[in-house]
């Protein structure tokens, strides 16, 4: 029960306004579920859907620590509210493995030492993935401007750039096979 | 030199908590949720300085929802790592706009924002010290109870009735001498700004506090988590072990999460809550203008020099800008004393290092501790001494540098095992292809193209700033199949620490990589002691420590080994993860057979679990004297240059950096792949203080870049176009397989570097970071004219 609202409310929502209905699918799951219309979607990931992978690194649409794929689009999940995405396909860095497999994108991010404290990581892995489903073969300009908005404080980003163009050419290379 | 034969050291092995981090698997103090678990929010003073008149937290408390309110009256504690001068949450004055006046507990956050939201507090605005100079005045004090704090005496020397927290001092030689012997004389005034930190993860805090003890419970994004232990329990006057900090995954920290910091306040929430776990998150707008920042600088320099470049004489002033409280700021300073000539033998010297209380927001360390900001002053100020005399910068530097048998500014001795600047410069030099200073007409003739390009040389050097007593442990088991799990107290934020105490482990052992484990999320229950994870210490200290528990691992199991064999323990030797017989190799037990005794065929039991430690305490090291700062402060110097290509767009004053050579003499790479990873990140941060970032304040003393939007950190489309890392290794015989550490040094000289490639290309000095667009492009303008 609500600790605000005490007896008249069963979901928690802080804003104290009606909840709303929403439906999409997370990581190839189907969500129902029932939230504060001021919640972003970032909020709703982590503390509705406990999916902690994305991070929040400004809150504000600056830093894209909070990147992930909706309808295909890499976007900044803090800047959207979980209400718009009414039917929408949600991909997060929890759905870039494919079972107890991890991607070729994360091995690659593992080779290269794309990652330092790993904070910016899930984001980038997502603005990434966004970028090579729209141009397999990036140039490397490509690369730099597909990640322009996400911070990485600790890499100096050479090794991010590295293991997108990585990946690139094995991704392309496995679709040969 | 003896090719040296090592499995695991010099491998570019993959970090080990990687794949955690690349499948969203890893938790960070930003990701917990406890049972029960409330949420906080502070509000700030929006002043640079004010009495609190009053302060109406009533509608606050009455909000369903709200657990606690907190003001100053209600956290009646001081805080501080050397100067105790820090309210946790301030009561009557504030000093810097952005301190917090207030803290609430609640539900969830917006319930606790709308109670900061509802809390009225009436302010009397006062006049503020928003400069060096007003600082040094002291016509307004900023602690005006300064006289009265309590400080670490010897090392720190705060001025009575005045806004120096501290003033450090070197002396060497005969200064007035010194520059009577020069030729020329060369004097000039070099600054910039503070800058932030900007970890991903902002500063973020969870604490629970045992309402019918005094134990407190922590999870806590900090590099420190001894040093949150210590002090917490120093400002509560609460024992030490009662104090449980645990630190899960850290997104960064760079320094800034050293120390001691949102800790304190939620802890005194969390009993203020009837006990209920209290989770603090710093917003990123809190993280520019609550926490701390680097300190702005400025640095008074008068060289005197013989023709030829020998430098006769130097006498230094920085002033440090550190904010309302010393915090680190004050050992930023003493860094200064006996690092702040660079990597050059000065026999004359007077060098004094002030830091000052402002009312901006509070500094403390960041990567490299002073270190950037007095190689801006020094490398600056070498070149500016080459053109004056007309010699090639170069020639400047090789002239006065370092050398086996120099003694540094505090007198050190400087070993042929101590690494080599010269070494250093000579690479980089030889990378970026430099042969002088272009001349006036081929510079000239590029500003026809209205793109110029220029190149630049900087030395850098620093060893880790820390207590002449620093210590740390490593502690290490067997479990019953022969892997190894390794305890430190460090904090791996990144900077790959766990994989190369792995490295070091599975080498000295002789163990597989995959058997050796670094135990993540330090407790300070449960990991041994290590002082902070600072100063670019770990590799040196945590390796010899590791070093140490490994050969006692190794000398329990020959000891035991020895007695099965039926032989002399000097009979025995190790490898490939067996204990056997130098001569008869065949006589051989396998590690996991001792990892819990050995047990004979027949049952019987001996030895017993396999457990060795070992520590390192800093050798040798002592306090410096307090007038003259002679004494011995550096473990380790690592020495480094950068040479830097770059490119002016002189009608926007954008700088392209095509080129950057980095070159240190860090002993022994453990890790290419992670130090690699230290060189780029640190020399883009590096570029970041260089040429985007920089807090601005307005005229009131308000900061008026707190968010991203403004002041902006570099992102991929503001990389060099090439990064050439290069390492020189000439071992270190005391540090581990030779090593010294790196993590803070590649930002270190990377503007100083900039700077002078900037007057390589337009013939123009500049003396004031950041060297943004605009700046650069009125410097050009201004020449025009
Ligand atoms: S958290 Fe969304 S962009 Fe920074
Ligand atoms: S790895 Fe730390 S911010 Fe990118």
């Amino acid at each position: 029960m609500c600790e605000v609202h005490k007896n008249n409310c069963f979901i928690h929502v802080p804003s104290g306004m009606q909840p709303i209905a929403l439906s999409c699918i997370v990581n190839g799951e189907a969500v129902a579920a029932m939230v504060d219309p001021t919640m972003t979607l970032l909020n709703f990931l982590r503390s509705e859907l406990k999916l902690f992978g994305t991070k929040e690194g400004c809150g504000e649409g600056e830093c894209g620590a909070c990147t992930i794929i909706m309808n295909g689009v890499a976007v900044n999940s803090c800047l959207i509210l979980a209400a718009e995405v009414e039917e929408a396909n949600i991909i997060t860095v929890e759905g870039l493995a494919q079972g107890d497999k991890i991607s070729i994108l994360q091995e690659e991010f593992i080779e290269k030492d794309a990652l330092q404290c790993g904070f910016c990581t899930p984001g980038m892995l997502m603005s990434a993935r966004a970028l090579l489903d729209r141009i397999p073969n990036p140039t490397v300009d490509e690369v730099k401007e597909a990640l322009a908005g996400n911070f990485c404080r600790c890499t100096g980003y050479f090794p991010i750039i590295d293991a997108v163009m990585a990946t690139a050419e094995r991704e392309r290379r496995e679709l040969r096979k | 030199m003896m090719e040296k034969q090592y499995k695991h050291i010099g491998k570019p092995y993959n970090r080990k908590e990687a794949q955690e981090k690349v499948t969203g698997q890893a938790i960070y103090t930003h990701d917990m949720e406890l049972p029960g678990m409330l949420h906080a929010k502070c509000l700030h003073s929006p002043y640079a300085r004010a009495k609190i008149l009053s302060i109406d937290a009533s509608e606050a408390k009455m909000l369903p929802g709200v657990k606690a309110v907190l003001l100053g009256e209600d956290a009646p504690y001081l805080l501080g790592l050397y100067m105790v001068d820090k309210r946790i949450i301030a009561k009557e004055e504030v000093r810097y706009q952005g301190e917090v006046v207030a803290a609430v507990a609640a539900v969830d956050e917006a319930t606790a924002e709308r109670a900061i939201s509802l809390i009225k507090v009436e302010y009397q605005e006062l006049p503020a010290v928003h400069t060096i100079d007003e600082a040094l005045e002291a016509k307004i004090l900023v602690h005006e109870d300064i006289n009265e704090l309590e400080y670490m005496q010897g090392v720190f020397f705060p001025q009575p009735d005045s806004n120096i927290a501290s003033w450090n001092k070197a002396k060497k030689g005969d200064v007035k001498k010194g520059f009577e012997e020069a030729d020329v004389i060369i004097e000039n005034e070099l600054s910039l700004p503070a800058v932030a930190h900007v970890p991903m993860e902002t500063h973020v805090t969870i604490a629970q506090a045992d309402l019918y003890s005094s134990k407190i419970k922590i999870w806590s994004s900090a590099q420190s988590p001894f040093a949150v232990r210590q002090l917490l329990a120093k400002s509560f006057g609460i024992h030490k072990s009662d104090v449980h900090v645990i630190v899960p995954y850290v997104g960064g920290g760079f320094g800034g999460k050293a120390g001691i910091h949102l800790e304190p306040l939620v802890t005194l929430l969390s009993k203020a809550a009837k006990g209920r776990p209290v989770k603090l998150k710093a917003t990123r707008e809190e993280e520019f203008n609550q926490l701390p920042t680097r300190a702005g600088m400025r640095g008074r320099i008068k060289t005197g020099v013989k023709k030829d470049g020998t430098i006769t004489a130097m006498a230094v002033y920085y002033d440090w800008d550190s904010g309302a409280y010393a915090d680190y700021g004050v050992n930023v300073g003493k860094a200064a004393v006996y690092s702040g000539a660079g990597p050059y033998e000065i026999h004359n010297i007077e060098l004094h290092s002030r830091t000052l209380y402002t009312n901006k927001v509070f500094s403390t360390a960041y990567r490299g501790f002073g270190h950037l900001e007095t190689h801006w002053t020094i490398e600056r100020q070498m070149d500016l001494i080459a053109q004056r005399l007309g010699l090639d910068p170069y020639e400047v530097r090789m002239k006065n540098i370092l050398r086996p048998g120099s003694r540094t500014l505090s007198g050190e001795l400087i070993y042929e095992t101590s690494g080599s600047p010269s070494d250093c410069l000579e690479a980089v030099a030889k990378e970026i292809g430099w042969s002088g200073y272009q001349s006036e007409e081929a510079r000239e003739a590029q500003l026809k193209t209205g793109k110029v390009r220029g190149k630049g040389l900087a030395m850098l050097q620093k060893a880790p700033a820390m207590p002449s007593y620093t210590s740390t442990a490593a502690i290490m088991q067997m479990d019953e199949d022969g892997r190894i799990k390794v305890m430190i107290g460090a904090i791996d934020m990144g900077q790959g620490a766990n994989t190369v105490m792995a490295q070091i482990a599975a080498e000295a052992l002789d163990v597989p990589m995959e058997n050796v484990e670094v135990v993540w999320e330090v407790d300070t229950n449960k990991h041994p002691y290590d002082w902070n994870t600072v100063a670019s210490k770990f590799t040196f200290m945590g390796g010899n420590a590791i070093k140490k528990a490994a050969n006692s691992m190794i000398k329990q199991m020959k000891e035991l080994a020895a007695q099965v064999l039926r032989c002399h323990v000097d009979e025995l030797t190790h490898g490939g993860g067996y204990i056997y017989h130098v001569h008869h190799t065949h006589r051989r037990i396998a590690y996991e057979k001792l990892s819990r005794g050995y047990v004979y065929e027949n049952g019987n039991g001996i030895g017993g679990p396999l457990i060795a430690h070992g520590v390192y305490m800093a050798d040798g090291l002592s306090n410096l004297h307090p007038e003259t700062g002679q004494g011995m402060p550096a473990l380790d110097w690592t020495f480094g240059a950068h040479g830097i290509e770059l490119e002016v767009n002189i009608e926007t004053g954008e700088i392209t950096i095509l080129k950057v050579a980095s070159a240190f003499d860090i002993g022994q790479v453990i890790n290419k792949k992670l130090v690699d990873g230290q060189v780029m990140g640190g020399v883009l941060q590096g570029i970041g203080s260089a040429i985007l970032e920089g807090y601005k304040f307005a005229p009131n003393g308000r900061l008026m870049n707190p968010s991203f939007t403004d002041n902006k950190i570099p992102t991929a489309k503001d990389l060099p176009l090439e990064i050439v890392p290069i390492y020189i290794e000439n071992p270190q015989t005391d540090g581990p397989y030779g090593a010294r550490g790196i993590g803070e040094h590649p930002m270190i000289s990377v503007p100083s570097a900039i700077g002078n490639a900037l007057y390589d290309a337009l013939g123009i000095n500049f003396y004031r970071l950041p060297l943004s667009p605009e700046n650069v492009a009125l410097a050009i303008a201004n020449k025009d004219h």
